[in-house]
């Protein structure tokens, strides 16, 4: 290992390792600690390649620094910290350590510069934040972990398949680095499946909202920054320019779209429009331009900091209340008025409105598509983008703090904002999601290219407010329409969770039925003849062999036989016919 | 709670806010019709007086009528489904 260069997944592993031991009020300082010294580790990082390891025949690199990781490593960190803060107040250290392992396999993924390495960091990721749904204990989340495990280890092995093909294609290249996307193989394809499965690009994406959906609530604020996020990161660093991912990304950006109209849970709703804010970046990579890698990297950092943002306050609604549905909720504003103020602005910042944090960045990929005549991915991205301020906007805090009043008596007696810590989290990623709309060089000159973009161009702010205000009469217009309804919209997951039945019913009815019929028919027929036939050759055995090889076996039973009846079951005989055989064994041996 | 009493203060005076955001609107096709650069637009379309608000207003309706239709085919279903 190179001095000087700490890897930032130590700091949090050691953290984890120590965490148990640390009670007390200690334990809270503690909590806070281990996220800001690593943010600040990799605050100040210099560029360059350490952390490299010889292992067998390979050359592992834990420590690539350049202007990509980095960036991306800082807004990992800095979540890092929001997230623990949010979560302060719970005592399981379990949670806080699954967090944080989640966030270390984030970060080494991050940082690695071949595939060995990112597949160690990449299962970590996928095994850690599992715990983050199980811990929620609830009826339903052992099943909706273990389908969040297999998918994701579905997925690392069509990415280890894609790497040790291009392995062998290669003659032994592991490094993580830009693939040929010009002429793609077989591999080139494996590996971008596997990364865009935890982008949850559809038709591979259901496993998002249903284990969103059903984390606890500080584990959800992890999740939704962590998994899809990092995803993007190795997709811009191994598939920048591959096409295929323009169109997935519009498919994407649309399709969390409408499921977020049809969505009751709250949080549901939010982890639909996580896969609409990815195909921006999806689509951003796959255009492949400087600008609109600008545009998809500015995105994620924006994204991390609003969802989490957005992710934190109708986690308050859930940890203060216990309700998950807009159909449970409504007329909050009186009772929790700072959480609605927080969520409005994750709201604002991730409908891209000006000031706040997606205008400077979802602008980016949607100029990138326009620059790069690709119209109708632009348009189409753009009318995302409306849907976008539809639901996260308007929808989410006009049916939670507003609308019709569907609390029952014990759920507006438990409505209050939440405690301070979580309070305290999402003040401070609401400052940071205005000071990045407000202030454009935080953000932009962190950026892997240099920015000559302009967000804040008259003709620009004018097409975004016409949008945004002309979709907001939109929904008032049409508000009856909208009204949540109680039901679960079926999505791709139907096909496991149906096609896991289908094997469970086939397992129980018709190969059971199969076996307890050969089972009985062996029994019947088979046997029978077995044991007919055992018979014959045990009389065979008897009578044929024995009586050819001197009777062995009758002259064995025969003293077998005698011994035994011999044997009376008295001591004292025995202890006579053992004593006499001993004196005859010590008399023949005097006299010889 | 100060936000609670200004809430409630706007809310109290829902015409006036109503009208208010009428004008706005209005106001905003003003301007995109008289006074934007549009210079900078990417197609030819956008040079319209108004077209991204009816851009916007369109994509909401489109988004809105079309998921429901396409939620009522039988994709949104009973909560309990998958028990």
């Amino acid at each position: 290992m190179t001095d000087m260069w700490l890897h930032p997944s130590l700091i949090l592993i050691a953290g984890c390792i120590l965490l148990p031991f640390i009670k007390g009020p200690a334990r809270k300082f503690f909590l806070m600690l281990v996220p800001v010294l690593t943010f600040l580790d990799v605050h100040n990082m210099v560029h360059g390649t350490f952390g490299v390891v010889q292992f067998m025949d390979w050359h592992l690199v834990f420590g690539r620094v350049d202007r990509l990781s980095q960036v991306f490593g800082y807004i990992m960190s800095l979540m890092c910290i929001i997230g623990t803060l949010y979560g302060l107040h719970v005592d399981e250290a379990g949670q806080h350590i699954a967090a944080w392992l989640y966030v270390a396999g984030s970060l080494g993924v991050i940082f690695c510069g071949d595939y060995l390495v990112l597949f160690l960091f990449w299962e970590l990721m996928a095994f850690s934040s599992v715990f983050l749904v199980w811990f929620r204990r609830g009826p339903k989340s052992l099943a909706t972990g273990y389908r969040y495990l297999l998918v994701h280890a579905f997925g690392g092995i069509v990415l280890l398949a894609g790497f040790v093909l291009r392995y062998q294609a290669t003659g032994g290249d592991l490094s993580f680095v830009q693939l040929d996307v010009a002429n793609p193989t077989l591999s080139t394809y494996l590996i971008a499946a596997g990364f865009i499965l935890n982008a949850a690009v559809p038709p591979l994406h259901a496993w998002l909202p249903d284990a969103y959906g059903e984390a606890t609530v500080t584990g959800a604020v992890f999740m939704c920054a962590f998994t899809t996020k990092t995803a993007i990161y190795t997709l811009i660093r191994a598939c920048a320019g591959l096409h295929i991912l323009v169109p997935l990304g519009v498919i994407m950006a649309l399709y969390g779209v409408v499921y977020a109209v049809l969505e009751n849970n709250h949080r549901r709703l939010l982890a639909y429009h996580i896969i609409s804010q990815v195909g921006y970046m999806v689509a951003g990579t796959g255009i492949g331009t400087e600008l609109a890698i600008n545009g998809a990297v500015a995105h994620a950092f924006a994204h991390i900091l609003y969802k989490g943002l957005l992710f934190m306050g109708c986690g308050s609604v859930l940890h203060m209340t216990g309700k998950n549905n807009f159909t449970e909720l409504g007329g909050l504003y009186k009772k929790m008025p700072m959480t609605f103020v927080f969520t409005l602005i994750g709201g604002l910042s991730i409908s891209a409105f000006p000031f706040f944090s997606g205008f400077v960045s979802k602008s980016m990929v949607i100029a990138a598509g326009f620059e790069s005549h690709i119209y109708w991915a632009g348009f189409l991205l753009t009318l995302a983008a409306a849907g976008t301020f539809l639901h996260t906007g308007l929808k989410v805090p006009y049916f939670i703090w507003f609308g019709k009043n569907n609390c029952s008596e014990e759920t507006w007696e438990k409505a209050a904002d939440p405690p301070w810590n979580m309070q305290a989290a999402m003040a401070i990623a609401s400052f940071l999601c205005i000071f990045i709309g407000s202030y454009t060089p935080y953000l932009y000159n962190m950026l892997p290219y240099p920015v000559e973009f302009n967000a804040y161009a008259p003709y620009h702010l004018m097409e975004t407010m016409q949008i945004l205000l002309f979709t907001a009469l939109g929904f008032f217009l049409l508000l009856n329409k909208l009204t949540p309804e109680p039901t679960i919209s079926i999505d791709l997951d139907w096909f496991y969770r149906m096609g896991g039945r289908g094997f469970y019913w086939l397992a129980r009815k018709p190969i059971q039925a199969v076996d307890n019929a050969w089972s009985e028919a062996y029994r019947a027929c088979g046997l029978v003849s077995l044991m007919t036939t055992a018979r014959f050759w045990s009389w065979f055995d008897w009578h044929a062999i024995d009586g050819v090889v001197d009777g062995i076996a009758r002259s064995v039973r025969g003293i077998g036989g005698t011994v035994r009846r011999a044997q009376s079951g008295r001591v004292q005989y025995n202890l006579y016919y053992a004593v006499s055989v001993v004196a005859l064994v010590l008399i023949a041996y005097v006299l010889c | 709670m100060n936000i609670v009493k200004l809430i409630d203060y706007l809310r109290d005076r829902l015409k006036i806010i109503i009208r208010i955001s009428y004008a706005v609107l209005a106001m905003l096709v003003l301007i995109d019709a008289t006074c934007i650069d549009k210079s900078h637009a990417h197609t030819a379309i956008e040079h319209l007086p108004g077209f991204w608000s009816l851009f916007g207003f369109v994509a909401c309706v489109v988004i809105i009528i079309l998921s429901k239709w396409y939620g009522h085919q039988g994709i949104m279903t009973r909560e309990d489904y998958y028990d």
